[in-house]
């Protein structure tokens, strides 16, 4: 128990990279047997992370769980692992959403196996970066996360899958191109890539010190807007969105599950982790710039997503919609650092991430679902669905009033934290982004009312296009998703403490 | 009185002698078709006489013998010895020649020739040096006319003929000269003579040129070059690569003690000529051996640019120098003659001299090819093949020497010849026979051919790559000149 | 340690060569045989080498041996190897391993296919290895002249191999274009080490060419300043250096398969690694002169490279043109003359090697059976040899520098090294990690997961052999292994490059 304990960590980290290897020598004939394995495997993160969120403690300050294993000592970089109350809450909904994406994936028939391995894979580079306390490190899994995700669009998506996954791979690269940089120039300031090192000593730099022969307040300038624009990518941010679209329709429902769920919140991760503690006085100068990004985001995302006729489109773009929110949140933070508003703020800006993983995996699942009946996305034949297919009807509606913010359920609670906390420091664009947050509500209701209601098309209701109705495999992946947004939404205490504490210790 | 030192110095003339006149008793009473043994007698004996030479005849501290006239030393040893080597390395080869290899008379004239050259290298005394080199000479005149069916043969004689005479010629008058002005004609004593400023630059400059203008003409280095790619390719391949390497070897023994000896105080003046002279002979014979299509006036080329890499060590002026000259000499003797040995097995078969005519040989007689890829990639200086480490040493005394403007003009120069040399190799081992049909038309060698080729072969990768006796001779050879 | 194992691995190929000479031309099986066997001792060799280097935390020259050769002149045959040299001659030994077993060539009937070498093995094979013998021989040599003894005789099998076996179209004049500037280069450092040979003479009476005898030669800064650029970019030229690469494209295209791989995957580290022996650890100070130079001819190849391997449309040429991007890298590390740079360069060379010899030998694999290496025609190999792709991908990665890859381990540090010295310069050269990716990207998709054209169908292109999958086992598997733990050969290039650090006074 005790080695259960004090590596933790890296059980949850590596078991699915374990697993991945095991299945490289299951047959790959055997499709059920890969399938439970893979799930199973999946499982065991999962479990093993609420041990972790039961031994957690919120009261203390810093890391928890530490580990640290030498890996690359000629530049002093180890594996240094460890949580806080903002990266466990990450950890816990990249390990759920794992199993049920893999779940999802049962009506995959096509090399079953390498597609389960590039799942298992993809899992280890999301935890990876989450749980990270070296910059190196958490570079190296930012990076690495991309390869699995990539193939799994490129092999496993639909039509047009070639095209987005090239934009996916080129995009994110490219963003992190200024991330490496900066990284290699933190690197060679100082000597260490651990973050807790270079937190103080990036911010003990006197002033008027120099660095590569700029002034540190230039250098710094540069370095935050490198570290910005990576996550902005991937976050996506508008003007950098415009892989997402593509990428998400493209994907395999399994894919878009993971990449709306868990691969968005790893730049808006990235804001929290590094952005705002290594920048809080550029955080400050340019929040209004980032805010003006997120409103863009929130806006330009709602209309977007109102426009789209494609229903899988529609789901993407309200990606862009709410992401756009906790970037709000970040850069009200970062703006009123050390207040109570910063404090709001943020904590509704990471909660958001958390329901915005629930809802948009669930309803890019949902997508999914019809998807693989109907072999069309095109709202404009579906229509009246809903008498058809009720239970899968009901299912949609209530994901959809999740992700309009109705209250009662999660989105509510978080999108009216970060509201709420960024209005008195960022009234007018918080203004505005109430704007974005109407047609939100707008391109849920068209979307609802295109595929369930409505004249009904007959086409879905005789012969052999008859729609089926969502299976008890495909209920089990969607029920705990629900269950969970309803929990937050009613009583979001048990997360949110978690979360505020980290909060008010870092900003 | 005739001492023990005197006769351990003419110790392999005498063998040589006593080899030629057992020849001459023994050839007549053989029939037409056991001539060829001659062959066998020649290069054994020849080899016997290596070793007796080794093991008896080996100089100690250099003495002046036959009042003056020959110099014991490590020098002249040395270059004995490698003379010998070629001869009997040829004599091997002329055995199967179509032509040549029946006749007793052509083995009589190479030791003839050998025995010349053997006194070149420590001919002390004006005097006996151009006797000697006149008794190389002649036999090779006759050698290189030796087909007198052959046009080209009797040409290629004929020529070599006009141009040594006139060269000789033109050297004696130098040599006179030098009487005049010097009163002896010893070429320790002269040394001295020549010291004190007593003769103007100018006639001293007219004297060296007189001499490099005989002397240039045995090395065949440019100007005295022309004669050449004509004598090579008429004569007997096994004579011509005689001629490129012994003959050449021999010039280079008389130009290293002549004027290192006799005009240190000179030294400046005839390294700059030899300097030059150096520069254009690699230049042109290189350059003129790219467009080459016959293979023996590519290897004439070839040597001619040789002989001005082997130059840069002379122009050293240095120990090093010396040492560095005569170990190229030996490692250029054994490879030169592997390749004219090459050809010369090659052309008894494919009855052609021709570059393109080696299409596919690499299939007909693969040792062969490999034979030919080692002599070629020695003579472009590449290891582990003698002509590496030769170059690398010729090169690294240059620089000590502070003509390093030469040494990159070298450089040039063996780039050049990697450029021809691989150009050939890409016939032999890329291109095809016109029907694709080499494994029924294999090249066989005959023994004594075998036998030759082997042992060039295996002298050509230990000069390359055993070099320290080889190295330590040369040096010794090289310690009495200063 | 008298056992003499560096003498056993430089002398064994060549041995081995001879051998194989003496078998008569018909019995393949049997030379092959040999090969192979040779191979396999001589990487099992090499790697018990590398592990008591590694394991042994041994520091300096080890395995010492020394035989006086000449020493009238001061050479002798001195072999040892450093934490620089150790992982080349491993290198050495596995690209001489693999490449092997990809010229296996025995003629399957049943694809009629002749991959491999079916025309004159014996020759091939004894060549190859006289080369093999030669670049071991320079790895391991501290005796300038031996090194240059065996410098050369790696250059000049190559003529043969290329012009005897290569493609047919371009073999002549690319192995006489390469063999001429291999030839020049090598020459043209021969002159410097010569006037370096004699200075030292006259600086301390001592005529040796001990390399480690003339660290201490006293050489002036003015001598220096002039000779360090003739030996460095002598040698450099055999490292692909921009703007002396040109010969190095033309000759992988026209190279087979094994010695494409031995020519970018070990010989271009022979130049970088005699440049760095040579030219920087005998003139430090010339080194320091010209650093700026080095440098930025190496960014420009670092660019370059990678942009003309983007628009190439012929496989192997495309991975040239990577590979003259790769060394520049190398190059780079190098000029950078810091702990960083000079670690990445170690790192790299060997990591470039594996990574170059992998993808030539897929290439190779794809050529022999599709016949054509043009990328626009062909198209859905991933179906027919779905390990080979595997491989190329992983080679591929590698490629783009992703973490987790040992071409990350390489380029990281040797980017930091460029931000100690020149930060603009890494921006830039860090333009080519996204090119790389694209070209590498599009590559992959063009060539294994588009669909099969139909003149590739004709040839009923079949999976590749046992061996080959070996041959591709045996790199990947050093790929991942350092990427994943570079403190499997990260702490001996560290002990190689303290040792270089200290001849260039401290930095």
């Amino acid at each position: 128990m005790d080695f259960l304990n004090t590596h933790l960590l890296s059980l949850i980290l590596f078991v699915p990279t374990i697993a991945a290897l095991v299945m490289l020598f299951l047959p790959s004939g055997e499709t059920k047997l890969l399938r439970w394995f893979a799930f199973s495997a999946s499982l065991i993160p999962f479990v093993l992370t609420l041990i972790l969120w039961r031994n957690f403690d919120p009261d203390v300050t810093g890391f928890q769980f530490q580990e640290i294993y030498p890996w690359y000592e000629a530049l002093n970089s180890s594996l240094h692992l460890g949580v806080d109350g903002i990266s466990i809450s990450m950890v816990l909904l990249t390990t759920l959403l794992t199993p049920l994406a893999i779940l999802a994936s049962f009506s995959v028939t096509d090399r079953v196996k390498p597609y389960m391995m590039l799942f298992l894979f993809l899992e280890t580079g999301m935890l990876g970066v989450f749980m990270s306390l070296d910059l190196l490190i958490f570079f190296v899994f930012w990076e690495i996360g991309l390869v699995p995700m990539y193939f799994l669009i490129n092999q496993w998506g639909s039509a047009n899958r070639d095209y987005a996954s090239l934009k996916f791979m080129i995009y994110t690269m490219g963003g992190s191109l200024g991330l490496l940089l900066a990284v290699q120039m933190l690197g060679v300031l100082f000597g260490t890539y651990d973050l807790v090192a270079l937190y103080e000593r990036w911010n003990s730099l006197s002033a008027d010190s120099m660095l590569l022969g700029m002034s540190v307040h230039t250098v710094k300038t540069i370095a935050f807007w490198a570290f910005a624009v990576a996550f902005a990518v991937k976050v996506p941010l508008w003007p950098f969105h415009t892989w997402l679209p593509d990428a998400h329709t493209e994907a395999p429902t399994a894919g878009s599950m993971i990449l709306a769920g868990v691969l968005l919140k790893l730049g808006a991760y990235g804001f929290l982790r590094l952005v705002l503690p290594f920048y809080p006085l550029e955080a400050k100068i340019f929040a209004g710039a980032l805010a003006f990004l997120a409103v863009a985001a929130i806006v330009f995302g709602a209309f977007a997503a109102y426009g789209q006729t494609d229903f899988k489109r529609l789901v993407a773009y309200s990606s862009v919609n709410h992401m756009g929110f906790v970037v709000l949140g970040i850069a009200a933070a970062g703006l009123a650092a050390g207040t109570t508003d910063a404090h709001i703020a943020m904590d509704g800006a990471v909660l958001q991430m958390f329901n915005h993983g629930l809802s948009a995996a669930g309803m890019f699942f949902l997508v999914g679902v019809i998807y693989e009946r109907t072999h069309t996305r095109n709202l404009e034949e579906f229509g009246g669905l809903f008498p058809l297919v009720p239970v899968y009807g009901g299912i949609l509606i209530f994901m959809s009033m999740a992700s309009l913010g109705l209250p009662g359920l999660n989105g509510f609670v978080s999108e009216f934290m970060v509201v709420r906390g960024a209005y008195p420091v960022l009234t007018v664009y918080t203004a505005i982004s109430m704007l974005g947050l109407l047609f939100t509500g707008a391109y849920i209701l068209k979307g609802i009312m295109k595929v369930l209601h409505g004249p009904v098309n007959e086409h879905w209701a005789h012969g052999d296009h008859k729609l089926t109705e969502i299976n008890t495999r495909e209920i089990f992946v969607v029920v705990p998703l629900m269950a969970l947004i309803l929990v937050i939404g009613l009583w979001p205490a048990w997360i949110l403490e978690v979360i505020n504490k980290a909060v008010v210790a870092l900003f | 009185m005739f001492t023990p030192v005197m006769f351990a110095s003419i110790l392999p003339e005498i063998l040589i002698l006593a080899l030629a006149v057992i020849l001459l008793c023994v050839e007549p009473f053989w029939k037409a078709d056991q001539r060829r043994n001659a062959g066998w007698l020649t290069a054994g004996g020849l080899f016997a006489a290596i070793i007796v030479s080794l093991l008896f005849g080996q100089p100690g501290e250099p003495a002046a013998v036959f009042g003056n006239m020959i110099r014991f030393d490590w020098l002249g040893f040395f270059f004995k010895i490698l003379f010998m080597f070629a001869a009997a390395v040829t004599a091997l080869l002329l055995m199967d020649h179509e032509k040549v290899g029946q006749r007793g008379e052509a083995y009589l004239l190479l030791l003839a020739s050998l025995l010349g050259m053997n006194l070149m290298a420590v001919s002390a005394d004006l005097i006996m040096l151009y006797l000697a080199i006149e008794t190389a000479s002649i036999p090779l005149y006759i050698l290189a006319g030796f087909l007198l069916a052959d046009d080209r043969s009797t040409e290629a004689g004929f020529k070599y003929l006009l141009f040594g005479t006139l060269a000789s010629t033109v050297m004696l008058y130098g040599f006179s000269l030098i009487f005049g002005f010097a009163g002896t004609t010893n070429i320790y004593q002269l040394a001295e003579m020549f010291v004190g400023g007593d003769i103007s630059a100018l006639l001293a400059f007219g004297v060296f040129a007189l001499v490099i203008v005989g002397l240039g003409f045995k090395l065949a280095i440019v100007p005295f070059q022309f004669w050449a790619p004509d004598v090579y390719q008429g004569s007997p391949t096994p004579i011509a690569g005689f001629l490129s390497t012994a003959s050449k070897a021999a010039g280079f023994a008389v130009a290293v003690r002549f004027f290192i000896v006799a005009f240190p105080s000179f030294a400046p003046s005839w390294t700059l000529i030899f300097a030059a002279l150096a520069a254009i002979t690699m230049t042109v014979g290189n350059l003129l051996a790219i467009s080459q299509t016959n293979i023996k006036r590519l290897l004439a080329y070839s040597s001619i640019a040789h002989a001005g890499y082997a130059l840069i060590g002379v122009v050293a002026f240095s120990q090093l120098g010396a040492a560095s000259v005569v170990f190229y000499l030996a490692a250029y003797i054994a490879t030169n003659l592997l390749a004219f040995g090459v050809v010369m097995a090659f052309s008894r078969v494919a009855g052609s001299d021709e570059i393109t005519d080696y299409a596919g040989m690499s299939r007909r007689n693969p040792w062969l090819a490999l034979m030919m890829l080692a002599a070629f990639l020695s003579l472009a200086g590449m290891p582990p093949f003698g002509g590496f480490v030769a170059k690398v040493f010729v090169f690294a005394a240059g620089v000590k020497a502070n003509y390093t403007w030469l040494v990159i003009v070298g450089i040039l120069n063996s780039i050049i010849g990697v450029y021809y040399y691989l150009n050939t190799m890409k016939y032999v081992y890329l291109y095809r026979m016109p029907n694709e049909d080499e494994e029924n038309r294999p090249v066989s060698l005959t023994r004594p051919y075998a036998i030759a080729l082997a042992i060039l072969t295996i002298g050509v990768i230990l000069v390359g790559t055993v070099f320290a006796p080889w190295f330590s001779w040369s040096d010794a050879a090289a310690l009495n000149l200063f | 340690m008298n056992f003499p194992i560096l003498s056993i691995i430089t002398f064994l190929p060549m041995v081995a060569a001879v051998i194989m000479l003496m078998i008569p031309a018909n019995r393949k099986t049997e030379v092959r045989g040999v090969a192979l066997a040779t191979a396999t001792v001589d990487l099992l060799l090499s790697g018990w080498v590398y592990l008591q280097y590694l394991l042994g935390h041994l520091t300096g020259y080890q395995f010492v041996e020394q035989y006086d050769w000449l020493p009238a002149l001061g050479i002798s045959l001195k072999f040892g190897v450093d934490g620089m040299s150790a992982p080349l001659v491993l290198l050495t030994g596995i690209v001489m391993f693999t490449g092997v077993l990809i010229s296996w060539g025995e003629y399957d009937e049943a694809h009629h296919l002749s991959a491999g070498i079916q025309d004159r093995p014996r020759e091939f094979f004894a060549f190859l290895f006289l080369l093999a013998g030669g670049v071991f021989g320079v790895f391991v040599s501290l005796d300038l002249f031996m090194l240059f003894f065996f410098y050369e005789i790696a250059v000049f099998p190559m003529y043969l191999l290329i012009a005897i076996w290569g493609w047919v179209k371009t073999r002549e004049y690319a192995a006489m274009k390469l063999t001429l500037y291999l030839f020049i280069g090598s020459v043209v450092s021969l002159v410097g080490a010569l006037v370096m040979y004699w200075t030292q003479y006259q600086n301390t009476g001592i005529l040796s060419f001990d390399m480690i005898q003339m660290e201490s030669a006293g050489f002036s800064a003015s001598f220096q300043y002039i000779w360090f650029l003739p030996v460095f970019i002598g040698f450099a030229v055999l490292g692909g250096m921009w703007p002396f690469h040109n010969w190095s494209p033309d000759g992988h295209v026209a190279a087979p398969t094994a010695v494409s791989m031995f020519h970018a995957g070990v010989l271009m580290k022979l130049g970088a690694f005699a440049a760095l022996r040579v030219g920087v650890m005998l003139l430090p100070e010339g080194a320091k002169q010209w650093s700026w130079l080095i440098m930025a001819f190496a960014g420009i190849a670092v660019v370059y490279g990678a942009y003309i391997a983007f628009v190439q449309t012929d496989m192997k040429y495309m991975i040239g043109f990577s590979s003259v991007s790769h060394m520049g890298l190398v190059v780079l590390g190098v000029s950078t003359l810091n702990h960083n740079g000079l670690v990445g360069a170690g790192v790299q060379m060997f990591s470039h090697g594996v990574m170059t010899a992998l993808f030539f030998a897929i290439t190779g694999m794809i050529y022999d059976r599709s016949h054509t290496r043009q990328i626009p025609e062909l198209g859905g190999i991933a179906k027919v040899m779905p390990f080979a792709t595997i491989g190329f991908i992983i080679g591929g990665l590698v490629s783009m520098g992703m973490p987790g890859f040992s071409g990350f381990v390489a380029e990281f540090p040797i980017f930091m090294g460029v931000w100690g010295r020149q930060w603009m310069l890494a921006v830039v050269a860090s333009i080519s990690i996204i090119i790389t990716a694209a070209y590498i990207m599009m590559n992959i998709r063009k060539v294994f997961f588009s669909p099969m054209p139909e003149e590739i169908q004709k040839h009923h292109i079949g999976d590749i052999t046992m061996l080959d999958k070996i041959a591709i086992a045996t790199l990947c598997f050093f790929m991942i292994i350092i990427g994943m733990f570079p403190s499997v050969m990260v702490p001996m290039v560290e002990r190689g490059v303290e040792n270089i650090l200290r001849l260039l006074g401290g930095a």
